[in-house]
């Protein structure tokens, strides 16, 4: 039977049951073939649930650096019995299936065309330890140190991480250590060799290992927020609980206690947004951090800062929907929601970064774009990214970069006689200018409200008044054109008819599939956007090309839709590719439904002129 | 809200207060509630308490909800900030105002609808949380822009205009602040002007979550017979546990009170609440004795109004979460940026 051989290049799925504390024992594994210089992409696939439902753990072995997920799995260590028959379905021929043997596995549950590998792991904890907690995780720290002799995984590369891990607490070391070496010397002597195999590179370079929301998290703090209002959602939790975190670090005051930020969590969404705003109002930069359901909650509250012009961030962790949907899983499903989010003629600035690099950059530039526009802006991110450790480039931070407070008229140019309205368009670009609470005894005041009010904030219902406004709004929205980030082109080595537009999370999986489709000889130009208002230069893109494929990681196209709408895209130009399973999108099904639709659209009839 | 602008006509003997302003300009709008609404009452006594507080009129940061009530910060303090926000929402928006800026002085402005029904929620988080803000209730019991509807502190068998009976049992909100923890709780009246000023001062000078609920007829809808409401009802159920005078830090302490029937309450900025008792057994710093002394009265149809309770040593918000005194929306990327070298080991770490 054939065997797959791979080094450095393959695909390792964990099956665990969530609660029994494998995912530290999978992280384990994952970062020591990081530290042996290889690239690695892990994700973990988790249930609603705390305990007892199937989880997984994906690690991508990944030399040439593609870190979205591949697809197909190489090597499966089953720990689940619940989820067997799928997970055994899952491994390529030629693959892998490692499995704990203590109970004997019926012939008919196999596969001819895999490998077997059983280990008694069970019974070999039950042996070895009588605490019953202690079994379980054990029975994790095993399976890894079988694993790390079967895939030449150096061990010392684990002993260094269980040193960090278990600093100061030598018996914990101890025992950890006790059970990678159990595990690695059942191996050596009980299981076959694998073609699959972990070989020391130097191709992770000063790559940081992190996940979205800590990044998202760094961002704000980078950016200058100084309040953080949030409810707990999942799988957005994790971006305040890492302000907090950071914010005790790096903006308390050592001697006094004293903090530069504060954090409260709101009795719900509509609360926490309600904070942002009000804080955003009184001239504090301000975020909340929320997932889909989170936003329909604060949708009126969006609507008040479009139409009222306050600054506010939103960092949306998409998940699956509708409704609740599938709140562990991942999407990119509220694309649509976010853009034109609250009632009326709302539409709003959306930040789409692709890794934790981006939720870093883009968070605190989140923070510059929503006082310079003062209006909301969401950094759509989703669990994909926010939740699983990706390897990216380096945060990076110019110390010369000056926060961009917007248009904030002062006490000295009241004093100086300057007219003040406070929905005025003095430069055109539609951005009034503002002012703080407080600012001048006499001059200055207005009244904020989300009716119609004239361009000096007086309240009127004068058709004229609500025309001005709203187109004015509608001059700002062209004005933050020039203020999001551009879209990023990768252009095909030769000239293509074809194009792909992708967002997001898709990114690492576009550009491996992208690269396959060039060796089987489709060359597609492929351009990455990066905010909504789109700019120009997308609309020309999608004009340039007679197909172009909309890769989304939802049901409805909804970028598709937002093209068409906003950047007046042909809709007989645009073809959607949708996934939307709650997993995150593979290299594979790109190249696969790239391959597919390109070979239909080259399809020429014998007779050229039977065509219509 | 209105379209019509006030005339700014002052006369040049106009009393100034010791910063400068004399009593209009605490003004604002001309009000465009309906001619004897108990609300315009209400402004003429924050514009009073103000003017007499000498607090410069910019630095109250007026917030309300919608409603009647809500539209009144427009009729008042014309040269504050303002801002209408959502419904009953309102408390949620305070709270990032002023954790955005700790040093300017919150009112917050609503109603019964505003607070007790979509805004209870938010109406009871504001008050556990220590919010330093005076927070009114311009309660009249009923939805006056939508014409008279019942609302959720209209009291169990009152009848609306159209003699409709209510069969809900009413949300008491100084109850329910009491519970959530309001280190500052008083009922007025609209129609009581000399009790309300005083409570609004004691209120404006509390560093903690103040509140005070102020019965306000609705002239239109709910002052009739039949109504719990109405100018009358109030005035002959009116139960004053204290009538109260409140004395500034800066003014001289005199004892102008009969020594057994004055109670001086110094306050955490240091101002004194002077509370004239009444009711020999009433003790507006024990907060489980205000909820049953409330409640017994409530029983025999009475409404008691005066200081109800107050803690002195309130703790606000921004104590409770240690952030610096200086206002947050003034630090700048110095305060704020950790800056490339902290980046750097950050970066480290994640390798």
């Amino acid at each position: 039977m054939q065997k797959i051989e791979a080094v450095n290049d393959f695909v390792v799925k964990f099956a665990n049951i969530n609660g029994s504390g494998s995912a530290s024992a999978n992280e384990l594994f994952a970062r020591a073939i990081l530290r042996m210089g290889v690239p690695v992409s892990p994700r973990n696939i988790f249930p609603s649930n705390i305990q007892g439902l199937p989880t997984w753990f994906e690690v991508r072995v990944t030399e040439h650096g593609y870190l979205g997920r591949r697809g197909g799995v190489d090597l499966m260590v089953a720990m689940n019995p619940q989820s067997w028959e799928q997970d055994v379905r899952e491994i390529d021929p030629g693959g892998y299936l490692f499995y704990d043997s203590s109970k004997p596995v019926p012939r008919a549950r196999l596969r001819n065309d895999i490998h077997v590998l059983g280990m008694p792991l069970t019974e070999i904890c039950n042996d070895t330890y009588s605490d019953s907690r202690e079994r379980q995780l054990f029975k994790n720290i095993i399976y890894v140190g079988a694993l790390t002799t079967l895939l030449d995984i150096d061990p010392q590369e684990i002993e260094k991480l269980f040193g960090e891990q278990y600093k100061g607490k030598e018996k914990l070391f101890d025992s950890n250590l006790q059970a990678l070496n159990l595990g690695r010397e059942y191996a050596r002597q009980h299981l076959k060799p694998i073609a699959l195999k972990v070989e020391r590179r130097d191709r992770v370079g000063d790559m940081i290992f992190t996940d979205g929301n800590s990044a998202a998290a760094l961002g704000c703090i980078y950016g200058g927020a100084t309040v953080c209002a949030w409810y707990p959602i999942t799988p957005s939790s994790s971006v305040p609980e890492a302000f907090e975190r950071y914010a005790q670090k790096l903006r308390t005051d050592p001697a006094s206690g004293e903090k530069r930020y504060s954090i409260v969590q709101a009795e719900d969404e509509l609360a926490s947004i309600g904070m942002v705003i009000g804080a955003g109002w009184n001239g504090a930069r301000a975020f909340t951090a929320t997932s889909g359901p989170g936003i329909s909650l604060m949708a009126e509250f969006i609507g008040l800062a479009y139409f009222a012009e306050i600054p506010a961030v939103l960092i949306n962790v998409q998940r699956g929907g509708p409704s609740t949907g599938m709140p562990t899983r991942t999407q990119q499903a509220d694309v649509l929601a976010c853009a034109y989010a609250s009632h009326g003629d709302t539409r709003h600035v959306l930040l789409f970064p692709e890794d934790p690099y981006e939720c870093f950059e883009m968070s605190a530039q989140a923070l510059d774009l929503a006082e310079r526009l003062q209006t909301p802006v969401f950094v759509m991110t989703d669990l994909d990214i926010g939740m699983n450790q990706r390897l990216c480039r380096p945060f990076a931070w110019d110390d010369n970069r000056e926060y961009d407070r917007g248009k904030v008229m002062t006490r000295e140019a009241l004093d100086a006689g300057t007219d003040f309205g406070r929905y005025l368009d003095v430069d055109g670009d539609g951005i009034p200018y503002r002012t703080y609470p407080g600012t001048h005894p006499t001059k200055g005041g207005y009244f904020t409200r989300g009716t119609t009010k004239n361009a000096y904030a007086v309240y009127s219902e004068a058709g004229a008044d609500y025309i001005y406004n709203m187109q004015r709004l509608r001059q700002k929205f062209e004005t933050a054109k020039s203020l999001v980030p551009l879209p990023v082109l990768t252009a095909a080595r030769y000239p293509a008819r074809f194009a792909a537009i992708f967002y997001g999370s898709t990114g690492p999986a576009m550009q491996e599939a992208l690269a396959a489709l060039a060796e089987q000889g489709i060359y597609l130009n492929a351009l990455r956007i990066r905010a909504f208002p789109f700019q120009n230069e997308i609309a020309d893109f999608i004009a340039a090309h007679s197909k172009v494929f909309v890769f989304e990681q939802n049901f409805d196209g909804q970028l598709t839709t937002l093209l068409i709408n906003e950047a007046h895209a042909n809709p007989a130009s645009l073809v959607p590719v949708l996934h939307y399973d709650g997993t995150p999108i593979t290299a594979r099904f790109i190249t696969q439904e790239i391959a597919e639709r390109v070979a239909r659209l080259n399809v020429r009839p014998l007779r050229e002129n039977m065509v219509a | 809200m209105t379209y019509i602008a006030k005339p700014k006509l002052h006369h040049p003997s106009l009393v100034k207060n010791r910063v400068g302003f004399t009593r209009r300009d605490y003004e604002g709008k001309i009000s465009t509630l309906c001619a004897g609404c108990g609300h315009d009452s209400i402004s003429a006594s924050i514009i009073q308490a103000c003017w007499e507080l000498d607090i410069e009129p910019h630095r109250v940061a007026k917030l309300s909800g919608i409603g009647c009530s809500s539209k009144t910060p427009d009729y008042f303090l014309g040269n504050s900030h303002g801002f209408n926000t959502v419904h009953g929402r309102m408390p949620s928006v305070l709270t990032g105002a002023y954790l955005a800026n700790r040093e300017l002085i919150y009112l917050g402005v609503s109603g019964d609808g505003d607070s007790a029904s979509i805004g209870l929620g938010q109406f009871a988080h504001v008050m556990r949380r220590g919010v330093n803000m005076t927070y009114l209730v311009e309660n009249n019991g009923v939805y006056g822009l939508t014409k008279g509807q019942f609302s959720a502190t209209a009291d169990k068998g009152s009848r609306s205009k159209k003699g409709q009976s209510n069969n809900d049992a009413p949300i008491d909100l100084v109850t329910l602040a009491l519970v959530m923890g309001a280190t500052f709780v008083a009922r007025g009246f609209s129609g009581d002007k000399a009790q309300l000023v005083p409570l609004l001062r004691s209120a404006l000078a509390h560093q903690g979550a103040a509140v005070i609920d102020i019965l306000s007829p609705c002239i239109t809808f709910n002052n009739h017979s039949g109504s719990t409401k109405s100018y009358d009802y109030v005035r002959e159920h009116n139960e004053a546990v204290n009538r109260l005078d409140f004395i500034s830090l800066r003014e001289e302490i005199t004892a102008d009170y009969a020594a057994g029937e004055v109670i001086d309450v110094r306050q955490h900025d240091g101002s004194i609440v002077r509370l004239r008792k009444l009711h020999a057994d009433y003790d507006p710093t024990d907060r489980i004795r205000a909820m049953s002394y409330i409640q017994e009265h409530a029983a025999r149809g009475e409404v008691v109004t005066g200081l109800l309770y107050v803690d002195p040593e309130a703790a606000d918000l921004h104590r409770q979460l240690g952030t610096v005194e200086q206002p947050l929306n003034t630090l700048g990327a110095a305060e704020l940026c950790p800056g490339s070298k902290a980046l750097e080991k950050i970066n480290a770490a994640l390798r």
